[in-house]
């Protein structure tokens, strides 16, 4: 397959980043235009992306494909890397995901940050993310997409802790690095292997090299193991998703755009990417989907107990993302629906979380659900997008979230023996919990009897912001039914990430079964739901006399605890220790010959007195004594 | 006459001068005794030069008393000055030179 080459890829990733740079640069002369500048930015790059994809449909399936060699970047002896973006099917997925919806969260941050006095860093930080990601998904090796990788972190991390006056959002700015930079490990040990095994870091190189049988399985596991470990960091999943929950402490649009549809996906992107790596490595490959489904389990029970409808939505992200990572573990059948999970899931939850920040916006920035209710009289366009972004997500038909989440299920179901009635009950029982804590969600702020404090005086926002939640949730309803439809995605993607066109295996459950089932573990989970929250009214603080379950569920499963005591503590131990050794060993060592040679030379100094005749005595005794040992020598 | 003689008498003579610079205290007193050391050697120069046959022992006393001429000069300057500034020219008092 010969890639075609095009000279307009840069524009997609040159016009966000100038824009950026030049916003950053500008100073305080570009406040009152910053924002219309960032969102212009995002919005050309969405256009060159549209343009990209005109271009792309309109050639073969087979070399849609394109490249741009940009310059070569290292040129070391035998290796050579080139800064070269590549287009495909799988990218321009990705590209037209960060363009579009990333332009109508830009567009709702207009209004949202509207009495920010910092308005201009927000959209320069948008539009850097928006750059890095673009980046990362356009980066034809593995290194290109690591200084991607590299840029969205920061972004994240800027932007988690735009408000840094806080000291409690810039810790968690800080959680969210360092967690990144645990799962970055694993990408550069991918990078080494990689070089070492193929003696190149291109998608397309690695590819061959393993069509070529130039590495063993070991090496190939330990690759897939380091991409797993830098997909599990940066889409936090388990066991490095504690920061996610924390990084709600970014502004709203922050949350639906880098924590919900785009960066935390960037995982997903790079596994379905290493879909040679994988298919070639049964034992990561097995390690993606315990990973998967781990994390959709564990997502979606720390959702049931959450009170902060943010935290509630970000722990639903880490659940859908388990979703999707469990989806390309299972090989060529699950990567195009991992893929359309993700698109859809990029619509409804960034929805859904405009929703959620429309509500803030609303009461004050109040983010505890117990202090909402009965808003969807004060909120009616606000209610009805998150309402189709809840129909979404819980895989209602015909909303989005069903064709998506149905096709998991239904694969999980037929990944064969013990493993696949595993992994689809796993996937059911997730089906489940996620329509138990989305109708709590819902129940809690839309329904109910109000809750409000005295001073919120809840009001529907303006159109700036609710335009962006009404297109998204157009995109929740059509989505789904526009990618499977004549299984359009997968087809699509098929060059990419299914190249032999593996057939299906045999199928377990026939698909209107498992529809049913998923239909069935979702009604459970509404029904729960609505019998604890809908008929009951609901106290204005969390019930404190709750069973240990409800507690530890609270408390995040633990994970901060857990993180503390096996490796804040111990580690933090270790550097004291360290400490020590460095004031009292080292340093010990080193001003300890400074305070001998003081005191050798304190106590040398007193027999300098002055009296001329002592230093005569001292060299008539010094004469005596050489003459007497050159005496005691001859003799 | 035995030769030893004159070495032993060097030998009194040197000790005499030791024990002058160590334990008199007037910079002209110590400066005399240098002197007198300085002789005590200049004897046993000439004393071995003597007992050997040779000429060299004879040389060495000569350039000594040229060394301890200009010796004098500049020492005795020193002195003098100091006993200028000082109104005294005792060894111990000078002692500034010291930690």
């Amino acid at each position: 397959m010969s890639l075609g080459t095009s000279d307009t890829l840069v524009y997609l990733i040159a016009i966000p980043l100038f824009s950026s740079a030049f916003l950053l640069l500008g100073g305080r002369a570009l406040d009152r235009v910053g924002h219309l500048i960032g969102t212009a930015a995002s919005a050309s790059s969405f256009v060159v992306a549209l343009i990209e994809l005109n271009k792309m449909l309109a050639r073969e399936a087979e070399s849609r494909g394109v490249t741009q060699h940009l310059f070569t970047w290292i040129n070391v002896g035998s290796f050579q890397v080139d800064a070269t973006l590549l287009l495909d099917q799988l990218s321009i997925c990705f590209v037209l995901l960060i363009t579009g919806v990333g332009t109508l969260i830009h567009i709702y941050s207009i209004s949202y940050m509207a009495h920010d006095i910092d308005r201009r860093r927000f959209f320069a930080f948008l539009n850097l993310f928006i750059a890095a990601m673009l980046l990362l998904v356009l980066g034809n090796s593995y290194l290109n997409l690591y200084v991607g990788w590299e840029g969205v972190g920061l972004a994240s991390y800027l932007l988690i802790g735009f408000w840094n006056q806080k000291p409690t959002y810039a810790t968690a700015a800080k959680k969210a690095f360092v967690a990144n930079r645990v799962g970055d490990v694993g990408l550069s040990l991918a990078v080494m292997i990689a070089f070492v095994q193929f003696g190149s870091v291109t998608f397309d190189g690695v590819a061959k090299g393993i069509a070529a049988g130039s590495a063993s399985s070991t090496a190939l596991n330990a690759m897939g193991a380091a991409i797993l470990l830098a997909a599990v960091g940066k889409s936090a999943q388990f066991p490095l998703q504690a920061w996610l929950g924390d990084a709600m402490a970014g502004p709203t649009p922050v949350s639906a755009l880098i924590h919900a549809a785009t960066m935390v996906t960037a995982g997903v992107y790079l596994i379905s990417r290493s879909n040679f790596v994988f298919d070639n490595a049964p034992t990561a490959q097995l390690l993606v989907v315990i990973v998967g489904a781990v994390t959709l389990l564990f997502g979606a029970v720390i959702g049931m107990a959450k009170d902060d409808i943010k935290k509630a939505l970000a722990a639903s992200t880490m659940s859908q993302i388990g979703y999707m990572i469990l989806a390309t573990g299972l090989g060529p059948a699950g990567y195009a629906f991992a893929m359309m999970h993700l698109l859809t899931h990029g619509f409804f939850k960034a929805g859904m979380f405009l929703g959620a920040g429309s509500v803030m916006h609303g009461m004050n920035d109040e983010v505890d659900m117990r202090k909402y209710g009965a808003l969807r009289k004060v909120m009616p366009i606000t209610f009805a997008t998150f309402g189709l972004g809840y129909l979404a997500i819980i895989g209602i038909p015909p909303f989005a979230g069903f064709y998506s989440k149905d096709k998991i299920i239904e694969t999980a179901f037929n990944a064969g023996g013990s493993k696949g009635i595993i992994l689809g009950c796993v996937t059911l029982l997730g089906a489940a919990i996620t329509a138990f804590y989305m109708t709590r969600v819902m129940l809690m702020t839309f329904f109910g009897t109000k809750r409000w404090d005295a001073a919120a005086h809840p009001h529907e926002s303006p159109w700036l912001m609710t335009v962006p939640m009404i297109l998204l949730a157009i995109g929740s309803i059509t989505t789904g039914f526009i990618f499977s439809n004549g299984d359009r995605l997968k087809n699509f993607l098929a060059p990419v990430v299914d190249k032999d066109h593996h057939e299906h295996e045999t199928e377990l459950l026939a698909p209107i079964v498992v529809t049913g089932l998923a239909m069935f573990a979702v009604a459970i989970g509404i029904s729960i739901a609505f019998a604890k929250y809908g008929r009951k009214t609901i106290p204005a603080s969390a019930p404190t006399d709750v069973t240990m379950w409800t507690k530890v569920a609270r408390r995040d499963l633990l994970q901060d605890d857990f993180n503390e005591s096996v490796f804040m503590r111990p580690g933090q131990s270790l550097t004291r220790v360290l400490a020590f050794l460095d004031k009292r060993v080292v340093d010990g060592a080193v001003s300890g010959v400074g305070a001998m040679t003081l005191r050798l030379a304190g106590d040398l100094r007193k027999t300098q007195t002055g009296y001329v005749r002592s230093y005569a005595l001292l060299i008539l005794l010094g004469t005596v004594a050489i003459l007497t040992a050159i005496l005691v020598v001859t003799l | 006459m035995n030769p030893m003689n004159y070495i032993y008498l060097s030998c009194i003579l040197f000790s005499l001068g030791a024990a002058g610079v160590l334990l008199r205290r007037n910079a002209i007193v110590v400066f005399m005794c240098i002197e007198l050391m300085l002789n005590a050697a200049n004897l046993a120069f000439v004393t071995f030069s003597r007992m050997n046959g040779t000429l060299d022992g004879q040389i060495v006393a000569f350039f000594t008393m040229v060394v301890a001429a200009c010796e004098v000069v500049v020492g005795l300057a020193i002195i003098v000055t100091i006993y200028r500034s000082r109104r005294s020219a005792s060894v111990d008092d000078a002692r500034l030179l010291r930690l």
